[in-house]
């Protein structure tokens, strides 16, 4: 038997309907796993950071005509395993994550996926892509929504606050910015790098709306998506870097490390559901 | 240019639905743009690489989207953004770069664009334009947006000898005829060099070419240009750009892998983005070997 015939006797339940439970959570946390560790590759604490953001997004609130950009490319599997949570992408496609010949590359891919309009990974350019979506959709008077997923590292990015001073100047109440502020980002924290604590206050100091909220409690999350202002708002989401797996939650290390054989079926055993 | 590049968006603008971005420029050119779009002509303000991100999440909702700044400005601060946004995503969105090559002059290097359209021609999908003349714009903004590709369209100053009238925009066109050598000029030059050559004797007249699509293989070379080469013992390419990347090269490129032999090759390129002293584009094309009188030692000489 090998490693992978082994944890197939914990089999992933399917795909889920709305609303987004704890249930689906942890049942995406474990398809996420399963497909970086089959794939051999990390990212996983900033995909665990986010994903619970993307799940309520994609499967309450990201409507026909509604876009979502992953600013932050590199949780590009927390994307894909939330666009499978809700029927838009295949088993099959998950299973050829990373590898040759594969749409679901290490970032989001361009133009090739619906429900994934651009292909992000360089951090700093989601803002302004989103900004230029919901300035489209009121020119044309669609009525659509735009969500932005950001890190919070990547608001050391000058780009980021362009977009940001632009998108308050124009008052993109369309477009809603998802901040995961998970405090970690690639070599330390982000106050002892290049701090921009009050991270929150700083954004409302160019007159976005702001609200800090716990980014893994889902009816913060529901809360925030459902407000409606008369500008761009920003949610900043309080993330635990690699939620729910206790080895991983606030380690660096885990921005890049894959998971091995047993490190994956130690957090299997923590996701199952009680 | 400017003021015709303005008469040509005014006129699409009737029939399309259009944005125009700009990076706070436009003064003394712009207003009639502004005027006609109201509130989709947008001021994106000294943000560059927000304003082609932005450019290309317009193009993503359907719209014409045009982004204008001073050259380098608007391919060299956001080169990421149109590589990653606009190109990658095959979005048709059109920069506009004024002052290609050295027609910031004096103002000095950091506003020059010599190497503006080579760089953006590695580039997936993108096709440039560079016009020769005024009264090109129309036709140059037609041909622009007869595919849905993204474009770079470089302004410069017209140049054409008095009381000329210059043939419809097309991307190959030959502006003299004579039994000399063959020069190809890259946009604005054609018209300057044409006040120099076009009353030689015929049998020192070049036949010159003006040139203003690239890469080549967007507008390929037509079979009388081919047939002239044939006849001739030399070829000449001028371009205010850098040696790497240009016309020059392309085309060199495309008669090779059409086993078209060139005898004699001269390329009259930008030489460099910075000389011991600064000066207007006339002095820098002097300091380069790009003005008239280089041109007609080149022609002469054996």
């Amino acid at each position: 038997m090998t490693t992978l015939d082994k944890f197939s006797l914990m089999p992933v339940s399917s795909p889920v309907s709305l609303p987004v439970s704890r249930q689906t959570k942890l049942m995406a946390k474990r398809r996420l796993l399963q497909m970086h560790y089959e794939a051999g590759v990390g990212h996983i604490g900033g995909n665990l950071s986010s994903l619970d953001a993307l799940l309520v997004l994609l499967n309450e609130f990201v409507t026909p005509g509604d876009e979502l950009i992953l600013s932050k490319g590199h949780s590009a599997g927390a994307l894909y395993v939330a666009l499978w949570s809700c029927g838009r992408l295949t088993e099959e496609s998950l299973k050829s994550f990373h590898q040759d010949a594969t749409l679901l590359a290490g970032h989001p891919p361009a133009g090739r996926i619906d429900g994934i309009p651009f292909a992000t990974g360089s951090l700093g350019h989601g803002t302004s892509l989103a900004a230029g979506i919901a300035l489209g959709a009121r020119f044309q008077s669609t009525g659509n929504q735009v969500f932005c997923v950001t890190s919070d590292g990547e608001w050391q990015e000058g780009s980021t606050w362009e977009a940001l001073i632009f998108a308050c100047h124009h008052k993109l109440k369309n477009l809603k910015i998802f901040v995961d502020h998970n405090e970690l980002q690639g070599f330390g924290d982000t106050t002892s790098v290049a701090s921009m604590a009050p991270l929150a206050a700083r954004i409302e100091g160019f007159n976005a709306h702001v609200s800090e909220i716990d980014g893994h409690d889902l009816e913060a999350l529901r809360t925030a998506a459902n407000l409606e202002c008369d500008t761009v708002h920003v949610i900043i989401m309080n993330t635990v870097k690699g939620s729910g797996v206790s080895f991983m939650e606030n380690q660096m290390k885990w921005h890049y490390l894959p998971l091995n054989d047993d490190q994956y079926e130690a957090a299997m055993l923590e996701l199952e559901a009680p | 240019m400017r003021n015709q590049f303005a008469e040509a968006i005014v006129e699409r603008s009737a029939n399309h639905d259009m944005v125009f971005l700009t990076g706070d420029l436009g003064f003394m050119a712009l207003e009639s743009v502004q005027e006609a779009l109201g509130s989709r002509f947008v001021n994106a303000g000294v943000a560059e690489q927000n304003m082609i991100s932005v450019a290309a999440g317009l193009s993503y909702t359907g719209l014409d989207v045009w982004a204008y700044s001073i050259a380098p400005f608007c391919y060299a601060r956001p080169f990421e953004q149109i590589r990653n946004d606009i190109a990658l995503h095959n979005l048709p969105v059109t920069l506009v770069g004024n002052g290609g090559g050295y027609g910031y002059g004096v103002m000095g290097p950091t506003h020059h664009a010599i190497e503006d359209y080579g760089v953006l021609c590695t580039l997936p999908n993108m096709k440039v334009c560079v016009p020769v003349f005024d009264e090109d714009l129309g036709g140059a903004v037609q041909w622009i947006k007869s595919d849905k590709s993204p474009s770079y369209l470089r302004l410069g100053r017209g140049e054409k000898p008095d009381g000329y009238t210059p043939p419809a925009f097309a991307p190959w066109r030959q502006l003299c005829a004579g039994q000399g050598p063959v020069i190809v000029a890259v946009g604005p030059l054609a018209g300057g060099y044409l006040d120099r050559v076009q009353n030689l004797p015929e049998h020192e007249r070049p036949n010159l070419w003006a040139a203003c699509v690239l890469p080549i293989k967007r507008a390929l070379p037509p079979r009388v240009f081919v047939e002239q080469l044939g006849a001739s013992t030399k070829l000449i390419v001028a371009e205010e750009h850098v040696q790497t990347g240009g016309f020059g090269a392309d085309l060199l490129m495309w008669l090779t892998s059409e086993h078209i032999g060139v005898q004699d090759f001269v390329h009259m390129f930008a030489q460099s983005h910075s000389y011991d002293a600064y000066g207007s584009q006339t002095y820098l094309r002097q300091k380069s070997g790009l003005d008239a009188q280089t041109l007609m030692q080149h022609l002469t000489d054996t």
